[in-house]
Formats: C-alpha cells, sequence, structure tokens
C-alpha cells in the first residue's frame, strides 16, 4: 500500500483519551508542532466507564496534573454536576476530591480546548502502523494512507488495540461502546521488539432514569461547598445532583448463582487479568459467599441524558441475565436497560518495557501513556499523558525530562511502580502506595510542583504568581501565629466552651492550634490578623502546625531516600559486568536498566548488599574515569 | 532497602583482650555518644575536641546503670578512616561491657554495622585506593553467601514463625486501615480506634514475649558462664577434657566482630557453656593455694552456673562445707568423682546441706557417670531459665535490634491511637513496625499488604 505525506509535525500523538489529550495539550502548550490522532472524534476526553473524576488516591493524581500545567482539573471543573471530598474523617493527607462529571459536557469542553489549542492538530485517523528508520521512531501511518511524520510518537491507545468484548457466551472484537478497534498495531509493535500482554477490564449497565424507584434507595448529596480540583479556581457554586445508594437482594445472588456458568469469565473464553479492586458482581458473589447483598450506587451521566451509571455492578454476564439481576435490586424492579455491561480485553505493553521518562527502551522517541502502559484510570493516564507529553517535548528540545520521584509526587509513583515493579493488573492509584503519604496531599500539590511546571515551562506566568504569593502568605502567617499570643483572660472562655484545657500563662496561637480540638474558627474571635487570607493558606498552616511531628518524621525519611535517588547510573553500565552481583540481579538490572541506585533497590530481586556492590562499583568506575 | 545511617561494631577481635573498641561512623556518632558518655563527675561532656582522648563512663541513660570505665575519641569528618563523623569508644576488653556498650549505641539509634560496612564507607567516601574496590566488593558479596545461610536458617526457625505471627497482626491492622482510607465509600465497616487499640496491645504482648527470649537466646549465643569449682586433685581438668571429648567445641559468630574461638567454650546437648577454668594455676605452695581460693570465689560469683566437685575417698574440709552451703541459693550442682576408689565421703550429710540440688557420681577413671551429668546440666539450664526447647530465642543482635525498633515503632502508634490521631498517620507508626519485623524475616513489600486487602475485602465497581 502507498501511503500519501500526511504532513510532517514535532510530536504525534495516537489516541485522544485522557492521556493523549494531556500529551498534545502539554507538547502544544511548549511550542511544538503538534498532531493528536484519533479513531473517532466522538471519542475525545470520552468517559467509556464511570461518570467521575477524582476519589482516593485518583484525585491526588488531577491536582497534580493541575499543579503542573495539565487540563484534566480545569476541564472537570467546568463541567462537574456534584463535588465531594472523601476522607474529610480523617488526616489531611487522604483527603480526596472527587467529582461527578456530566459526560458529553466534559467530552464537549476538552474536544474545544484541543481545537482552540495552538500548534495543536486533531484528526480522525486510525493508526495501523510506526514509521522507524535506525531504530528511532519518525512517524505514523493510517488505515486511510496518510503517513504523518513527527520526530517523536506518543502512544495513547487506551484500550483500542485488538480489543474484544465480552457478555456472557457473546463476544466480539469492538472497542468500548461500539466504536472501532486496531487489530494490526500490536503484531508490528511486538515486531519492533516491545513485550506486548493482554489485560481487561468491565464496566456495568446504564439504566434509564425514569425507571428507577428512588423511594428504595438513599440520596447521596454533594458537599454544600464545592471544591474545584483547580488550584487556579475558587469555589464553584452549581445546583448540584445527587447519586442514589441501593443494595442487591438474595434474589440478586440466586440469579448469579444460577447462571454463573455462563459469564464469559467462569466460561474461560479470557484469557487475560483483570483488575483486582474492581471485580464483576459475579466474582463478588462467589468470592464472599457469606455477603448476601452488596451496595451499589446510581451515578448520573450527565444533566442532558437519563442514563444512570451502575456503580458496583460490572459484569460479564449474557444481556438477558442482566436484565433479571439488576430487576432483582431494590428500587431497579422496572428498570430498562440502556446500555448493558461488558467486560472487554485489548492488548497493552508491559511498563518494564518504559523508561522513566515514559520512553519505551526498544525504540528511541517513541512515547506511551495511560491504558496503554498498563495503568487503569482517567487520571493514572492524564497524569503519564501530561508526562509523555513533556517529555517528548524535552527530547526534542534536546533538554532533561522531567522525572517526578516517590517523595515529589503520586505522578512518580506510579510511574516508577508501573517501570520499575511492573504490573500484574491494571494499575489503579491508591494513597497507600505513597509511602510519603502525609508529605504527598492534595492540598499541597502546587506548593510541591508548580515550580517544576514553571521551569518545565508548561506553567503560565499568572499561575506560578499565584503560587509565589502563596507561599509568602504562608511563611507571613506562620510567623505571626508564632508572635501573636493568647492570654488567658480572654482566650479561657472559648477554650472551656470547646471543652478544651484552660491556659495559665499567654501562649502563642501557633502553640494553641496544635490543639487538636482548636482550628481557625475556634481562634478567629481574637486572632483578626488571619481574617483575609485565603482559605487554602490557613489549612496549610493548620497542617503544618498540627501534624508538624509526623510531618518532620517523614521529611527526614525523605532526605534518607533522596541520597540513593540522586546516585544516578550512567547509560553504558554493564551490570552482567559487574562480577560480584548475583546472577539474578545482574539479571534484573539489565532488564530494568534504572536510573539511578534508589530505583535499582526497588527491582524485586536486587537485595541491599546488591546494592551495596553497586554503588562500590559506581565509584571504582568514576574515579577511573578521573584517572584516564 | 539500602539505608545510609549511622553505623556502630565492635571493631576489634572478641575475646579477652587488654581493651576492646566500639566505633561508631555517621552524622550521629557524637550525638549519639554524648547520650551515653558522662565524665568521671557524672557530666555530660560538654564539648569534644577531635583526636583527643576523654575519661569517663558509659552510662545508660535510662537505667542510670554504669557499663564501664572507658576513654573515648571523637574524629571530625573528613579527616577520618571512613570520612565521616567517627568515635571510638575503648572499654575494657571483656564481652560484657562490650556488648552493653554497642547495644547502648545501637539503643540511642545507631544500626548495626554490617561486615565490611567501615571498609565500604571508606572507599565510597574516597578514602582508600581504587585498587582495593574488587577487595571491598567482595568482601559485601561474600557477606551475602553468610547472610543468606543465616537468613534460611531462621526463616525455618521458630523465630521466624513467632515474627510472623506478630507480622501478621500488624499486616491485619494495616489492612484495615488502608481498605478504610481508600476505600471508604465501599461496603465496608471502618476500623474503629477500639479495634485498632486492643489488636496492637495483642501485637504488643507477642513482641514483649519475643523480647523477653532475647536474655536467653543472649546466653544461647555467648554461652552460659560455668565454673568448675572444687579442691586440688579432684579432677576438675579431667572433668573438662571429658566434657571436651564427649561435645564439639563451638565458635561464637558475633556479627560486627571477627570470629574468634574461644577454647573453652563447649556444646553441651545444644547448651553452649563458656567454662571458666582454674587449671592455670598451679597450687604447689601454700600461698598459692590461697590465691587458688581467692580466684574460685571469684568465678564462683561470675558464673551463672556452678559445678562443685568433691573427691568421694577424701573427707570434707571446712572449705568445702563453706561451699556446699553457699552453692544452696545458686544454679548449682555437685559432682562427686572418684567413686571407683573406697568412699570416704558423708553422703547423706552433703545432701542435708544442698537440698534440691542434685548430686551426681560420677568417675571419670572409668569414663562412668558422664550422661547422667549431662541430663542433669541440661535439665538445670532449661528449668531455671524458665524455657524450652520449643521456644523462639533472639540470638543475633541484628533481628534484637530490628525487634526492639519494631516494639518502638508499635508503641508510638498505639499513642497515636490513644492521642486520636487520624488513621493515616497512626498508619505510619505501624507500618514502621511491620518493616522492622521485615528486616528479621525479610519480606516488606507494600504490595503484601494490597494482596490482604483484595483477599479479605469485598471491593469494586
Amino acid at each position: 500500500m502507498n501511503f500519501y505525506n500526511g504532513g510532517s509535525y514535532d510530536v504525534v500523538v495516537v489516541g485522544a483519551g485522557h492521556a493523549g489529550c494531556e500529551a498534545g495539550l502539554a507538547a502544544a502548550r511548549l511550542g511544538l508542532k503538534t498532531l493528536v490522532l484519533t479513531i473517532s472524534l466522538e471519542s475525545v476526553a470520552m468517559m467509556a466507564c464511570n461518570p467521575s473524576i477524582g476519589g482516593t488516591g485518583k484525585g491526588h493524581l488531577v491536582r497534580e496534573v493541575d499543579a503542573l500545567g495539565g487540563e484534566m482539573g480545569l476541564n472537570i471543573d467546568k463541567t462537574f454536576i456534584q463535588s465531594k471530598m472523601l476522607n474529610t474523617g480523617k488526616g489531611p493527607a487522604v483527603h480526596s476530591l472527587r467529582a461527578q462529571a456530566d459526560k458529553l459536557q466534559y467530552h464537549l469542553k476538552m474536544k474545544q480546548t484541543l481545537e482552540n489549542q495552538e500548534n495543536l492538530t486533531l484528526k480522525q485517523g486510525d493508526v495501523i502502523d510506526l514509521m522507524i528508520e535506525e531504530g528511532k521512531a519518525t512517524g505514523v501511518k493510517t488505515r486511510n494512507g496518510a503517513a504523518y511524520h513527527g520526530k517523536a510518537v506518543i502512544l495513547a491507545t487506551g484500550v483500542y488495540l485488538k480489543s474484544r468484548i465480552f457478555m456472557g457466551e457473546v463476544n466480539y472484537p469492538s472497542g468500548p461502546d461500539g466504536l472501532a478497534t486496531t487489530q494490526e498495531l500490536p503484531a508490528k509493535l511486538r515486531s519492533y521488539g516491545c513485550n506486548m500482554r493482554r489485560f481487561k477490564t468491565g464496566t456495568p449497565a446504564r439504566i434509564h432514569g425514569d425507571f428507577v424507584d428512588y423511594e428504595k434507595m438513599t440520596e447521596q448529596k454533594g458537599d454544600e461547598e464545592t471544591t474545584p480540583f483547580s488550584f487556579l479556581n475558587q469555589t464553584l457554586p452549581i445546583d448540584q445532583i445527587s447519586c442514589w445508594l441501593t443494595r442487591t437482594t438474595e434474589d440478586t445472588k440466586a440469579i448469579i448463582e444460577e447462571n454463573i456458568h455462563r459469564s464469559s469469565m467462569y466460561r474461560g473464553d479470557m484469557e487475560s487479568v483483570g483488575p483486582r479492586y474492581c471485580p464483576s458482581i459475579e466474582d463478588k458473589i462467589v468470592r464472599f459467599t457469606d455477603k448476601p447483598t452488596h451496595q451499589l450506587f446510581l451515578e448520573p451521566e450527565g444533566v442532558h441524558t437519563k442514563e444512570m451509571y451502575l456503580q458496583g455492578m460490572s459484569s460479564s454476564l449474557p444481556e438477558e441475565v442482566q436484565v433479571a439481576m439488576i430487576r432483582s435490586v431494590a428500587g431497579l424492579e422496572k428498570a430498562e436497560i440502556m446500555r448493558p455491561a461488558y467486560a472487554i480485553e485489548y492488548d497493552c505493553i508491559d511498563p518494564t518495557d518504559l523508561q522513566l521518562s515514559l520512553e519505551t527502551k526498544a525504540i528511541e522517541n517513541l512515547f506511551s501513556a495511560g491504558q496503554f502502559n498498563g495503568s487503569s484510570g482517567y487520571e493514572e493516564a492524564a497524569a503519564q499523558g501530561l508526562v509523555a507529553g513533556i517529555n517528548a517535548s524535552m527530547k526534542i528540545m534536546k533538554k532533561d525530562p522531567l522525572i517526578l520521584d516517590r517523595s515529589e509526587a503520586y505522578i512518580g509513583v506510579l510511574i516508577d511502580d508501573l517501570v520499575t515493579k511492573g504490573t500484574n493488573e491494571p494499575y489503579r492509584m491508591m494513597t497507600s502506595r505513597a509511602e510519603y503519604r502525609l508529605v504527598l496531599r492534595q492540598d499541597n500539590a502546587d506548593l510541591r510542583l508548580t515550580q517544576k511546571g514553571y521551569e518545565v515551562g508548561l506553567v503560565q506566568e499568572n499561575r506560578y504568581q499565584r503560587l509565589l504569593v502563596k507561599k509568602e502568605e504562608i511563611e507571613q502567617e506562620l510567623k505571626r501565629l508564632k508572635k501573636k499570643k493568647a492570654s488567658p483572660k480572654d482566650i479561657n472562655p472559648i477554650l472551656e466552651k470547646i471543652g478544651s484545657s484552660l491556659l495559665e500563662n499567654t501562649l502563642s496561637f501557633y502553640d494553641l492550634l496544635k490543639r487538636p480540638e482548636i482550628n481557625y474558627k475556634v481562634i478567629e474571635p481574637l486572632y483578626i490578623e488571619s481574617k483575609d487570607l485565603m482559605q487554602d493558606v490557613k489549612s496549610q498552616c493548620e497542617v503544618i502546625i498540627k501534624y508538624d511531628g509526623y510531618i518532620k518524621k517523614q521529611l527526614r525519611q525523605i532526605e534518607q531516600f533522596k541520597k540513593l535517588e540522586n546516585k544516578r547510573i550512567p547509560d553504558d553500565v554493564v551490570f552482567e559486568k559487574i562480577d560480584s552481583l548475583r546472577t539474578e540481579a545482574k539479571q534484573k538490572l539489565e532488564s530494568i536498566r534504572p536510573h539511578s541506585v534508589g530505583q535499582a533497590s526497588r527491582i524485586s530481586g536486587v537485595s541491599p548488599a546488591d546494592i551495596s556492590v553497586l554503588l562500590v562499583y559506581l565509584e571504582q568506575r568514576k574515579r577511573g574515569n578521573e584517572n584516564v | 532497602m539500602y539505608r545510609e545511617e549511622t553505623i556502630a561494631a565492635i571493631s576489634t577481635p572478641l575475646g579477652e583482650g587488654g581493651i576492646g573498641i566500639v566505633k561508631i561512623s555517621g552524622e550521629r556518632a557524637l550525638e549519639i555518644l554524648n547520650k551515653m558518655f558522662v565524665t568521671k563527675n557524672h557530666h555530660p561532656k560538654a564539648s569534644w575536641e577531635p583526636r583527643k582522648m576523654f575519661y569517663g563512663f558509659i552510662l545508660n541513660p535510662q537505667s542510670r546503670e554504669m557499663i564501664d570505665e572507658v576513654l573515648a575519641v571523637y574524629m571530625k569528618a573528613p579527616n577520618t578512616y571512613t570520612k565521616e563523623e567517627l568515635v571510638e569508644i575503648h572499654c575494657h576488653g571483656g564481652m560484657v561491657p562490650l556488648r552493653k556498650t554497642l547495644q547502648l549505641a545501637l539503643e540511642q539509634g545507631a544500626a548495626l554495622a554490617e561486615k565490611g560496612e567501615f571498609t565500604k564507607r571508606a572507599f565510597l567516601n574516597g578514602r582508600l585506593d581504587l585498587s582495593q574496590a574488587e577487595a571491598v566488593m567482595d568482601l559485601i558479596s561474600a557477606k551475602t553467601d553468610i547472610s543468606h545461610e543465616v537468613a534460611l536458617g531462621q526463616f525455618e526457625g521458630l523465630l521466624s514463625q513467632e515474627v510472623q505471627g506478630i507480622q501478621g497482626i500488624i499486616k491485619d491492622m494495616l489492612a484495615h486501615i488502608e481498605v478504610s482510607i481508600d476505600f471508604s465509600e465501599e461496603d465496608i465497616d471502618e476500623v474503629t480506634m477500639e479495634q485498632l487499640l486492643s489488636k496492637s496491645q495483642e501485637a504488643r504482648k507477642s513482641f514483649q514475649r519475643l523480647l523477653q527470649s532475647a536474655k536467653t537466646g543472649k546466653i544461647l549465643r555467648e554461652g552460659l558462664v560455668t565454673g568448675i569449682l572444687g579442691k586440688t586433685n579432684v579432677g576438675k581438668s579431667s572433668l573438662l577434657n571429658a566434657l571436651l571429648r564427649e561435645n564439639r567445641a563451638i565458635v561464637t559468630d558475633i556479627p560486627g566482630t571477627t570470629r574468634d574461638v574461644i577454647e573453652e567454650q563447649l556444646n553441651v546437648r545444644g547448651i553452649p557453656l563458656k567454662i571458666l577454668d582454674t587449671a592455670g594455676i598451679r597450687e604447689t605452695e601454700d600461698a598459692v593455694e590461697k590465691i587458688g581460693v581467692q580466684r574460685s570465689r571469684e568465678i564462683f560469683q561470675q558464673a551463672d552456673l556452678v559445678i562443685f566437685m568433691i573427691d568421694a575417698s577424701r573427707k570434707l574440709d571446712q572449705d568445702d562445707y563453706d561451699f556446699l552451703h553457699l552453692i544452696k541459693d545458686r544454679r548449682a550442682l555437685v559432682v562427686v568423682n572418684k567413686t571407683d576408689l573406697e568412699e570416704a565421703i558423708d553422703l547423706p550429710g552433703i545432701k542435708d546441706i544442698i537440698g534440691d540440688k542434685k548430686l551426681i557420681r560420677i568417675s571419670l577413671l572409668n569414663n562412668k557417670g558422664l550422661e547422667a551429668l549431662e541430663d542433669a546440666l541440661e535439665e538445670m539450664v532449661y528449668e531455671g531459665e524458665g524455657f524450652s526447647k520449643e521456644q523462639p530465642f533472639i540470638t543475633n543482635t541484628r533481628h534484637q535490634q530490628a525487634i526492639s525498633q519494631g516494639l518502638q515503632s508499635l508503641e508510638d502508634g498505639i499513642k497515636a491511637l490513644e492521642n486520636q490521631m487520624p488513621l493515616d498517620f497512626v498508619e505510619v507508626d505501624f507500618k514502621n513496625a511491620w518493616k522492622s519485623l521485615g528486616e528479621v524475616t525479610g519480606d516488606t513489600v507494600s504490595e503484601d499488604i494490597l494482596d490482604h486487602i483484595f483477599e479479605n475485602f469485598c471491593i469494586g465497581k
């Protein structure tokens, strides 16, 4: 087949899902001529599964993407229909923001952003092959015969590679929601040296909201005061739409047990591994037999549609069984399925094939992000898309890649986990994956990352100036709190009211805030200095003061961690030639090719003694080089 | 995970040397020394002049126990062997003060040095010649094999089982915490402070039981100090030789020090005995006889276990009777040797004095009764210690340190729970406790906790 010349770009992004959009926008905003190709323009930033953004761990990722100058936070702030801060009963480190989205609006607004972005071209096109010259990616070829040239290519193909849908005895090749799938690309990638694997995921049914008996359900409202995702936004007042909570019944259990043999998964039709954190309803029934009923949430898919997402009921049972199963749920007796649940299998890359910059080891200038890298979730995809977009651009501009480490960002944890440890299931972010969780809070993502985004060139001046002001205000406020004292006479009546122990001598407001029961609201009648401060600044100060001991402890651990993280391993080290390493360690190190001693220490099968050997070797080599 | 901490070790060969040195290297070396060193007037030392020896005492800051009279010297980075802050404490030889001093340094925050670690640091910090790099790497990798063996041995052992038991409790707590945090909207009862408190107290008990065993483990590691006492020619040396002939002499292996063989150390039925020997004293003249008695009394004071020997063919004198009265309150037994000869002692009289202490009749000449003696020794050790062979023992200082640290973290967590700190903070302490235990069993992969969550909780969309 002859391919016509479709044009030359700096960066070609394959896919316009949550990863592709961030990648394309980042590259274009960094001034590079960027092409974003999608299999269907209707699927730009499509939310193929749940209609929400954020949640535990994921909300942190969105905040970080925003702090670095990404789009996801801004886009959900434009299109959310409910906002809720989760885990408010726990410490500040695990507060997690989640918003219900209007799916169609989310897609449209993101598509508009891409269309309006300078340097960015958005086109429909089904990529079937890469162009590779001397081991370097130089562009892509489409089914319609176009050859688009690019100095770097970013693969963000989501679940579209050789995807296959499963529903009971039925299965057929298809992308999500009846969209097309690409058959050719995985085989090509394999032939270029990429290690491909097969993962699976699933989605529950969508039902018609008019046939739901809400009387039998519990309403789930959003927070009274909404919290925006983007650090650029203040609270955004909207009319929020509720979600609904209900439960499956003993009948549901019986129906599923009766038909379990018809489920695609139990039929053994599927060869792939699904995520443990989102098992299908039949999986839950089989594995937790003593649980008679399970909870379900009904989530609206948007303002202009009656479709309701049935969270908790993903399934690969046949459509007819799904109907009976859903109608056995309290309040869903008359339910009408608009789209059935299904499981979907797809090809993706083994992420240990990647470097921390998200460039593949096999092909230079080829980057990848999102579900293609073995992750799951819109937020995980966006985070990787942003990093891949930045680093493809850095490569072209001959600058150092942006690599965030595990102590700097959830994004760092995400990429390090994928690239260093690999994953056996679609990888989802959880706060428990972050060992420095107390420091990596969603409330300080801007303080952690905006400076870096600015240095990269993605953060605009207005965002940067905001950060500087905020930093300064926090510093001033902490000083003020230490200086200003409360006298027993003034403060004791207040303390008495809230049952806090009384003062005998004067105490600074800083020390008062250390008490768990005392916050700004309590001291503000006496401490008027903070009246006009942003809520953001106040909460930062509260966290810094209240959890000082633990945070300092964690900062010391980070200091230790950084020592090894900063010991870089030169690219040309041949691990197999370091005699004192154990064989297993040699092989593992050779295959992962860690960029720092710290990264090497996290590879399974590499022992502390191997790390010591590596350190000595690197020192020997360094001095050897100096002597030559 | 590899760490760069302040490290400590005994850096002189093990044995009864004139002095022994505990070396501490790293950023916190001086800070640690200051916590445990006092001047002769029992004041903390105000300032240290580098490379100058100071006289004083090592004092346990918690128990105020005086450990040893020492000379200490501080060497300022980078002009030291490791190029790090370096401290040397010169103790009075002998195992006990050295070990106690090292243990104290560990308690104050030093980590026990790996074999070759001082040298490794010296190299990494640019101190040693390039040609020594290979040797350093070999040293480190040689260590891997040995510790691998030890780890395997421990893994199969009771200690490992016990530690895994505690790890299991903590893992369960962590899984409950994490699931309450990461899956807060799922259909799962959130873990309560009360549940966590009761679980952590359960773990604390196991920890304490385990640390108790460290005491016994130390005996198993260092040997039970055993004194063989009795008159000249009663057969003390013959008994020692017979025991040595019958039993394998053992080698002590103490991390951070070189290996050394103590000749009088032997292993009876798995119990290491360190026999204090008076055989070196020639007892031909009256004056020396006096010294011999005095020496015997010293040994009597030090010994964990006393074997008092008498000659069946000779009448006891006043000294013998004095000793018999003394051993009543000690872990001791009486050995009557030379039962092949005509008996001249008043056996019932002796039994009256020693009460429930065992009396074993042997004849070293005919090689009779040795087995009965070993039975009695074994029984005495296990009974006296209140432990059985089926219990786990911590015999390794590194393990003991890890387990103590684990307990400390657990206590921090309990305190945090009681102060109503949020779950995500409490988790940090429990995670640390779990990690410390992992240093004993070798597994600290956080993926473990995730596995536990997915196995035990029904979660998902």
